[in-house]
């Protein structure tokens, strides 16, 4: 006799006439539509289907905040060959057609995540009602993992929610809020979240968005509620303009020149999207599902894909505390400097309910600190993505000053003042006369060694380093550091307040410039040197985005700031001696002294107008550069040399500070040098980079820079071995 | 014979919620303290309530007030030099009249010397009159004041936009006529749109019946619970205004009109009827409706509060002690309207009472669907325990007692006049059925949208819980 397995994601229970199915995977945080959730759910449909009594039916999800997350990854990942992936996707296609042509109405109740395959999932059922909790989303964000909405998403889309909103979220991945998506007509109906009531709120929500989607499906059933919306005007004049031909090739090829530029090509998904919709809309359904399943076989089967999801992978553990509970949770945080930094810091930490103190030496500078802040969330509020009245409340939270009175309930005390040992120094000896003993005392150094800093203390077990990168409500790194004296729990409780500052964490150890700063100096001293050979400004910018990176370096010098470029150049130089060399630092500290500091100071290797965009090569600079000019190596200045010129020296440091111990392991050195440092996500991040374009390949090409410059493209060790053994790789 | 008995004061809890407590002396007990003053309600009077829009479309806010005054005048035929204090609450601000007690005091003809002001507390304004009215007495600062309440929806101060507004300001110190004729030019379409009073809670963003619908749902009251309390609010309205049993409403002479004497928003229907309705707020699938809801109302009304020495000492029979008040306030999104659930153990507590003690109740009605949701919450031992930290529910209070003369959703809600009219009412049953403790509680709810224009939200989440007495004692 064969034994039935219980059904452990999917149930199902008679409501009147309706079938209530309700999906809950018991084995994770969120639901996917992995093997057993398809499976259980393919049995479940036949079973309603096949019972008369049945006359519509609505599925839900009775797992807190999430609907469906996505397809499962592990399911493309196990795949071997872009056919495997494709008969997926083939198979996905027709679940959810058969869903499309139910002979009873389908709705969706959707709370939480739908995302990915839980969206094409939702979009199949004939009707969809969504909480408008913040915690609804939808979105196809396969595009950020390389891929497409491979399940019917890149036909479904356009016919529901028009050609240009189905490329804007196939295409950015971006995450629509449910009230967003009612207008899109991505959703029917809305239901409000529910307070307290006679149980638990969310437990409430769900049971009431339950209740009106049971009333939703017995209203098609019984023809009292219609399926077909009424147009708007606008609606129906796009679709006029829509239905001629030459107006959606214009569209075709609008989207495809502005994909292009922005990718340079680098990333295959977008365009395999636009393939996909195009060949839906123009030659009709099946043509449109076949190239969509193929186009999803191929995509899953890239290098690029792999890398993203590489990364994907490593942010959400990157996203986790390894280093257990702290013993007090840090609620008053205490902020030295309103510089940039400081109020950066300030804005991550009050929006997250953290009592903060930002502290100064001058009015001006917590006036201008305090507006940084108040203008960070006032942005907020007019994207509508907070109230007025939620930033007066989170303002609450922030109180600058001038002196250290209140620091004696401080938990933790993050110091931005200026990089100078001295300094930091001086405020390390100041705050710790003031705080209490459990008070942990970190500084947002981006190359000072902690131990150096540590040095001044009475304490050093609770002195850690936290480094930030600007701008601090934008960029999602953070890089701590730890000393060998720096205590477990201390580094639990920065992990925790990096975390609740919604930061993604690496956590290294000490040394000149730590791991991130480490890996960018070589690269902007390969940079100064390929400027000084007469590469302009505008030509490495335009090497450096089409190898991948999201700004040139030239541009990102003078992002950083030249000064503190020249400053670490220096430092590291000193630390590191030749192999840090190349360019010339005299050059940076030449255009620091005319005051090219760079975009802050309205010049640097740019001059910088009103408008973002508005900027033009300073000739000042040029004339600097042409004052230090040193002529190029015919051998090694083509274009493809010099982009391999600026990344081996990164790849390569960041190898040696794996070798070194500095980093733990190749995963938070490929998040660092992403999410810190704009290394091309396409690639993954310089050990995944390593993997895939091959050690050996990378020691050759260096070898050949190394025969001209000498030590400073001498491959470490590391690189070595695995340049020796192919197998060797640094991710599995 | 009788004793005397001593009103405790204590300090008025925070801001939004207060409980009153009025108390007979024939008793087996007494809520009286220790070295408190008692302090006893004289007299209550009302305009009758009409919706707004009706007969006192034309009016202003103080006239309405100024009624009341005169008809509290004449009830108690008080001598108007007698007066200590004049409060009065209002919600939404005629912006000539924004002490509204003053000119309405002057104008119903009370001594120029008599100092007046005006409070805002949302829906439970015209409690926070009344209480603190019981504050200047007990602090020995008055023996008799008169506090009340007014709204008048039938006119809301609509402004200019911001921008408008801020051009005419300029154009004010603008010198010359270069200077004048740019401002002017500035002006575009945009400038002109007008901004009318918040349609919502400041800080949600969210409008009152929307709150209350959720509430509703949170709480799983249906449509039929809501509708069929509604129907018994008007059902109860009806037939108290055919008994006579309101007295409290007093007769005015509309200028230009004729007499007013009767609440005019009373009207039973059928369950069938009200089923007919659309939800007004959250659509499609709300319960709230306009039939279930209680509707913009104009109106004001007035108290006369004695030390019991003084009201004793001036020959009068007063109606009541107001013995004790209690203000909570909760999560302005979720919890709003659940006021009543809190605020009741605790003045009942306060008092030494238990829910079964009491003879009289009267809520606030602002929709039914939040009096459902406050009598499930407080019938929950999982609500009581998890959110007010106690050990078991507070209990509910028997129907059989429950607002037996009708209440806002039949009578009418000015959001500032109506907590006068709770306490007058309580203290008017426990006469009339013989009772002897009474129970106010109100939430600070808002005015809803009937099927017309204009919302208001009111802001403060808030209830007030009451205790009255009728003191048949001083018949004797």
């Amino acid at each position: 006799m064969m034994m039935v397995p219980p059904r452990t994601h999917v149930s199902y229970e008679l409501k009147d006439d309706v079938a209530v199915i309700r999906l809950n995977d018991p084995t994770s945080k969120v639901n996917t539509l992995s093997v057993q959730m398809q499976a259980e759910l393919t049995e479940v449909m036949g079973e309603v289907w096949s019972n008369g009594a049945v006359k519509s039916a609505v599925f839900i999800s009775t797992k807190p905040g999430c609907f469906i997350a996505g397809a499962d990854i592990n399911m493309i990942q196990a795949c071997k060959s872009s056919e495997e992936v494709t008969s997926l996707s083939r198979e996905g296609q027709k679940m959810f057609e058969k869903i499309e042509k139910s002979p009873i109405p389908i709705v969706a109740a959707i709370n939480g995540s739908c995302l990915g395959g839980g969206l094409e999932f939702a979009i199949a059922c004939q009707y969809r009602v969504a909480t408008k909790s913040r915690k609804t989303i939808l979105g196809t964000p396969e595009v950020m993992l390389g891929l497409l909405p491979g399940a019917g998403g890149t036909q479904r889309l356009p016919k529901m929610v028009g050609l240009p909103g189905a490329f804007d979220m196939m295409l950015t991945g971006r995450n629509i809020r449910a009230d967003k998506a009612k207008k899109m007509g991505l959703v029917h109906q809305l239901v409000d979240p529910l307070g307290p009531g006679l149980k638990p709120a969310e437990e409430r929500t769900i049971e009431y968005l339950e209740e009106v989607a049971v009333g939703v499906a017995k209203g098609i059933a019984n023809k009292k509620v219609s399926l077909t919306k009424e147009k708007g005007f606008m609606q129906k004049l796009q679709d006029t303009v829509m239905g001629l031909g030459p107006v959606r090739k214009q569209i075709y090829k609008t989207v495809s020149d502005k994909v292009q530029k922005q990718t340079k090509g680098l990333y295959p998904a977008p365009v395999k999207i636009i393939e996909s919709i195009q060949a839906g809309v123009e030659q009709g359904g099946e043509a449109g599902y076949v190239a969509e399943a193929t186009n999803f076989g191929k995509l899953a089967m890239t290098s690029e894909s792999r890398a993203l999801i590489g990364l994907y992978q490593g942010q959400v553990i990157c996203k986790k505390n390894h280093y257990g509970t702290p013993e007090k949770e840090v609620k008053k945080l205490a902020i030295l400097g309103a510089g940039l930094m400081g109020a950066g810091i300030a804005q991550v930490s009050v929006d997250k309910g953290l009592t903060t103190i930002l502290k100064d030496t001058a009015v001006d500078g917590i006036s201008r600190g305090e507006q940084q802040v108040y203008k960070g969330l006032n942005d907020k509020v007019k994207k509508k993505a907070l109230t007025s009245f939620a930033r007066d409340t989170i303002l609450s939270n922030l109180s600058a000053q001038l002196d250290y009175s209140s620091f004696k309930s401080a938990d933790m005390v993050i110091e931005a003042v200026f990089e100078d040992i001295n300094i930091k120094h001086k405020v390390l000896k100041e705050v710790e006369a003031v705080i209490p003993p459990h008070c942990i005392f970190a500084s947002n150094t981006s190359a000072l060694p902690i131990k150096d800093i540590a040095a001044a203390s009475k304490r050093p077990e609770k002195v850690i380093g936290m480094h930030y990168f600007s701008p601090v409500d934008k960029m999602q790194l953070l890089e701590i550091i730890t000393t060998d004296k720096t205590s477990k729990d201390t580094t639990a409780s920065a992990v925790s307040v990096g975390l609740k500052q919604g930061k993604i964490i690496i956590v290294v150890g000490d040394g000149p410039g730590f791991y991130t700063t480490r890996c960018l100096a070589p690269m902007l001293a390969e940079a100064v040197r390929v400027l000084q050979e007469g590469v302009g400004p505008k030509r490495l910018d335009a090497l450096t985005t089409s190898f991948g990176f999201p700004v040139g370096a030239a541009t990102l010098a003078d992002e950083v700031g030249i000064d503190v470029a020249a400053h670490v150049a220096e430092d590291l130089g000193k630390a590191f001696g030749s192999r840090f060399g190349g360019g010339n630092v005299d050059v940076l500290k030449t255009m620091v002294e005319k005051g090219f500091k760079g975009r802050k100071s309205g010049k640097g290797c740019y001059i910088y107008g009103k408008g973002k965009k508005d900027k033009s090569v300073n000739p000042d600079a040029e004339e600097i550069l042409k004052k230090y000019k040193l002529a190029a190596h015919p051998a090694i200045s083509t274009d493809s040399d010099i982009q391999y010129r600026l990344v081996s020296r990164f790849v390569n440091e960041a190898v040696l500070c794996l070798q070194e111990n500095i980093l733990r392991n190749p995963v938070e050195g490929d998040i660092g040098a992403v999410f810190g440092l704009g290394f091309p996500p396409c690639l993954g991040g310089p050990f995944r980079f390593v993997d895939s374009f091959g050690a050996e390949r990378l020691v050759g090409i260096m070898k050949r820079f190394e025969d001209i410059y000498g030590n400073q493209f001498t491959p470490c060790q590391l690189l070595l071995d695995h340049a020796k053994n192919p197998s060797k790789k640094f991710h599995k | 014979s009788w004793r005397f008995f001593f009103l405790s004061f204590r300090k008025i809890y925070t801001i939004l919620k207060n409980s009153l407590l009025i108390i007979q002396t024939k008793s087996k007990k007494t809520l009286a303290r220790p070295n408190v003053k008692n302090i006893v309600l004289v007299e209550g009077v009302r305009t009758p309530f009409l919706l707004s829009g009706t007969t006192y479309s034309d009016l202003m806010p103080h006239d309405l007030a100024r009624a009341a005054l005169q008809g509290l005048l004449h009830r108690t035929a008080i001598p108007k030099d007698v007066v200590d204090y004049i409060i009065y609450g209002t919600v939404i601000q005629e912006v000539k009249t924004s002490n509204v007690a003053r000119e309405a005091a002057l104008g119903a003809g009370f001594s120029d010397k008599i100092p007046s002001h005006t409070v805002t507390m949302a829906c439970i304004s015209s409690n926070q009159a009344m209480t603190s009215a019981v504050g200047l007495i007990a602090a020995g600062q008055c023996d008799a004041v008169v506090a009340g309440g007014v709204e008048f929806m039938s006119d809301v101060p609509i402004r200019h936009s911001r921008k408008m507004r801020k051009t005419m300001l300029s154009l004010n110190k603008a010198k010359t006529l270069g200077q004048r004729l740019s401002l002017l030019g500035s002006i575009r379409l945009a400038h002109l749109s007008p901004e009318l009073p918040a349609v919502a809670e400041f800080s949600t963003s969210e409008t009152m019946g929307h709150s209350a619908d959720r509430l509703a749902a949170a709480f799983g009251v249906s449509r039929v619970e809501q509708d069929e309390f509604a129907l018994r609010s008007h059902s109860l309205a009806k037939k108290a205004q055919d008994a006579g049993l309101l007295q409290d409403v007093i007769s005015f002479k509309v200028p230009g009109r004729d007499i007013v004497s009767q609440d005019n928003g009373i009207r039973p229907s059928s369950m069938e009827q009200m089923a007919k309705l659309k939800p007004a707020f959250i659509k499609p699938h709300g319960t709230v409706t306009a039939a279930n809801s209680s509707f913009l109302t104009d109106g004001a009304s007035a108290v006369l509060i004695m030390s019991e020495e003084k009201a004793l000492a001036m020959g009068y029979k007063p109606k009541a002690y107001l013995r004790d008040f209690v203000y909570v306030s909760q999560d302005p999104k979720d919890q709003l309207l659940l006021g009543p659930t809190y605020g009741t153990p605790k003045v009942l507590e306060r008092a030494g009472l238990t829910m079964s003690d009491i003879d009289v109740f009267e809520f606030h009605e602002a929709f039914a669907g939040q009096i459902m949701a406050n009598l499930k919450a407080m019938d929950s031992d999982w609500f009581a325990q998890t959110y007010m930290g106690r050990k078991s529910k507070v209990g509910t209070p028997p129907m059989d007692k429950f607002n037996l003369w009708g209440g806002s959703l039949s009578l009418g809600h000015p959001f500032g006049a109506t907590g006068c009219r709770l306490v007058t009412t309580v203290a008017h049953r426990l006469q009339k059925e013989g009772g002897q403790y009474g129970l106010v509680a109100a939430c600070a709810a808002g005015g809803q949208v009937s099927d017309t224009h204009v919302q208001h939200s009111l802001v403060v989440p808030a209830m007030i819980a009451f205790c009255t007495y009728a003191k048949h004692l001083y018949e004797l």
